[in-house]
């Protein structure tokens, strides 16, 4: 059992407020990433249902229960350091089997369990070493082991891939993903990537200055932003802003575009420009383009596109795709 | 790029180094030369040093003539003694200040009331001293119970972890000999005068400033995220202490502990105040060669070099562990 519920949930430093009144459920099994800028409060809020630290106001409950006042120890759930926070004195067995130790298991226990999740993660031919004999993916690895051994009710990760190199970090995604099919353990992963975010959530929390933008499935937050914050931070290359005549035909704002969602030709179109850089990876092709009176725009075209520096071209918005936003930045609905 | 001095540079750099080396060593080395010469011959001026008769003569002497095995034992019992508690009370203040420092902005009303509390004990101590004239040696009450509170008033009227280090740094900074008098009128009282107990105590209380500042300094060191690690993994606070903190401070806990364990053996002021004969530690062993009517330069020193060998032999094993604890952390 693992369901998450946060109520009214607020932190604060000193005289600043880093979480501002967070309300969040979580199911049991869910998989669900925070997501935001760096500084917005992805650790904080991490943190404080971690028990690490204490709520300023609000509530966390935990499988039904009340753990506000409860210590990290006593809340049943384990954390992945995004600095892995290994015990260098220990060998690689005894970092796994630590969280059983406190919790007074027998050695038969211990041992077997150790093993089994040595197995899981690869660590078997490792058991002996200390952390700092290790690589960077065999530590998060170790890091892992430890928190899966407490059979806990969730897992909290702390942007758990950052030290990884590229290679390895897509690799060990596919294997907390599948991890995570294994568990059907209820899964918090704090990160500031928000392709780790898509690809790996079932639900995604997006925060912003420490309060929650938007909350919903990855596409959901693709195809229906609620306001402008999420728009611009969901998606890669980010959504196109366009004020002026163009947003107040279509009685908004502002409205959006993604790179993706725009037509591009060299004969007609509603917006006229010239293409600043055109960069062709052969899958795709990105082309920057200064449009006329409404300035940088990104398209993405799929596949080649016979397109230079400095060519006139005409952009055209795909309406059913066009995302309307107010002056507060919310959302207009279609 | 490597820094490159000319060879003159070096050999003039070294020989800098070796002379000033030579000259702190040199009173020891001088007291161990004058430990093996006759007292005529230490008497010499000008000082002698080829044509001298090498003598163990003091060393018997002192021996047969005072208990050195007991001051020896006194010596190793206290220090050490007092040491193990200081550091059992000193880790987990040094932890607590470490890793879950108070640092609330300070406020008009935290000073005003850290004021008022502060004019109230000196206003107690003060009528403690003038109607304590009248009562025998209650007057010595007044100054101790200000200086008692003063840890108090700060607990209560800041509890800002960095004033409290700064409060604990400052106490050193007081002369001993300015509490003499109450102290020893409290050792008196409680019959811990001349008690390997309150000698002990005493140390420890001397030290623990110094032992908590540099436990304080190694476990900042130490990545929080390790023991928050812990904390999640289900380990209580004591756990957490023993398992992880205490073993990955090691070096830093070993260096403190050599140094205290230094600083007490070597501490004369207490120890020659609160002790006689029983409790009197290897301190008091050298002093009793000094009397007034006259000096005996050769068994004073035999007696000195008897008292500085277990410490001298001491850090010089522990030298490399020294040396890795006090650079502990600049090296991870
Ligand atoms: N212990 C602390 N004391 C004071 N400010 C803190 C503390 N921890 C975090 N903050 C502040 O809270 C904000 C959010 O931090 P954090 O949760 O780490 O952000 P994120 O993980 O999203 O990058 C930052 O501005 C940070 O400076
Ligand atoms: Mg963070």
């Amino acid at each position: 059992m693992g369901s998450i519920e946060l109520q009214q949930v607020r932190k604060s430093f000193g005289s600043v407020n880093i979480i501002k009144g967070v309300d969040l459920q979580i199911k049991d099994g869910e998989f669900v990433v925070f997501v935001g800028p760096s500084g917005c409060g992805k650790s904080t809020l991490l943190r404080l249902i971690a028990g690490l630290e204490d709520v300023t106001g609000g509530k966390i409950v935990i499988d039904g229960k009340d753990a506000t006042e409860r210590g990290p120890a006593q809340r049943g759930l384990a954390m992945v350091f995004q600095s892995y926070a290994l015990y260098p004195h220990m060998s690689v067995r005894n970092n796994i089997a630590f969280p059983l130790k406190m919790a007074k298991a027998s050695k038969e226990v211990i041992d077997a369990k150790v093993a089994r999740a040595a197995g899981t993660l690869n660590l078997t031919d490792y058991l002996d070493r200390r952390p700092g004999q290790l690589s960077g993916g065999q530590r998060q690895r170790v890091a892992i082991g430890r928190a899966i051994v407490r059979e806990p009710s969730a897992f909290l990760f702390d942007e758990p891939l950052s030290n990884l190199d590229a290679a390895l970090r897509v690799q060990m995604r596919l294997e907390i993903g599948e991890l995570h099919k294994t568990l059907k353990t209820t899964m918090i992963y704090v990160t500031h990537d928000q392709v780790e975010a898509m690809t790996m959530a079932d639900k995604i929390v997006v925060l912003d200055l420490g309060a929650i933008a938007q909350v919903g499935a990855p596409l959901d937050l693709y195809n229906r932003p609620d306001n402008l914050f999420v728009a611009k931070f969901i998606g890669s290359p980010t959504m196109n802003i366009v004020k002026g005549p163009s947003a107040d035909k279509r009685g908004a704002d502002c409205v959006g575009i993604r790179p993706e969602h725009t037509d591009i030709s060299t004969t007609a179109g509603e917006w006229p420009g010239t293409v600043r850089i055109a960069e062709h990876l052969g899958s795709e092709t990105f082309v920057y383009v200064d449009v006329d009176g409404i300035g940088p725009f990104t398209v993405r075209v799929d596949g080649e596109a016979p397109l230079h520096a400095s060519d006139r071209v005409f952009l055209t918005p795909r309406e059913s795709r066009l995302h309307r936003f107010n002056a507060a930045g919310a959302r207009i609905a279609a | 790029m490597a820094i490159r001095k000319s060879l003159g540079r070096r050999i003039g750099v070294n020989l800098l180094a070796w002379a000033i080396g030579f000259v702190i060593f040199f009173p020891i080395l001088w007291t161990i030369m004058t430990s093996f010469k006759s007292e005529l011959d230490a008497f010499a001026f000008p000082p002698k040093f080829f044509s001298v008769h090498w003598t163990l003569e003091n060393y018997k002497e002192v021996l047969s003539r005072s208990n050195y095995p007991l001051f020896a034992y006194n010596s190793i019992v206290e220090s050490v003694g007092a040491n193990i508690v200081g550091l059992l009370i000193a880790i987990p203040a040094a932890w607590s200040m470490a890793f879950a420092p108070t640092i609330v902005p300070e406020r008009k009303e935290t000073r005003m009331l850290y004021a008022a509390m502060l004019a109230a004990i000196l206003i107690a101590a003060a009528i403690l001293y003038l109607i304590g004239d009248a009562r025998g040696d209650w007057r010595i009450y007044g100054p101790i119970v200000a200086i008692a509170c003063i840890p108090v008033v700060f607990w209560i009227a800041t509890r800002r972890t960095p004033d409290v280090l700064m409060w604990m740094l400052s106490t050193k900074m007081m002369p001993g000999v300015g509490v003499l008098v109450p102290i020893f009128l409290w050792f008196r009282d409680l019959h811990l005068l001349d008690t390997r107990f309150g000698v002990g105590f005493m140390l420890m209380l001397m030290n623990l400033p110094i032992i908590i500042w540099m436990l304080y300094t190694y476990f900042k060191e130490i990545p929080a995220g390790i023991l928050e690690a812990a904390r999640m993994d289900g380990a209580s606070l004591l756990n957490e202490i023993v398992y992880v903190l205490t073993p990955m401070a090691t070096p830093g806990i070993a260096s403190t502990m050599l140094l205290a364990v230094i600083l007490s053996w070597n501490e004369a002021f207490w120890t020659l105040n609160l002790t006689t004969h029983d409790a009197a530690p290897l301190t008091a062993f050298i002093a009793s060669y000094s009397a007034p009517e006259g000096l005996f330069w050769a068994k004073l020193s035999a007696a000195s070099t008897l008292a500085i060998a277990p410490i001298l032999v001491l850090g010089w094993l522990s030298q490399k562990q020294l040396v890795r604890g006090l650079t502990f952390g600049a090296v991870k």
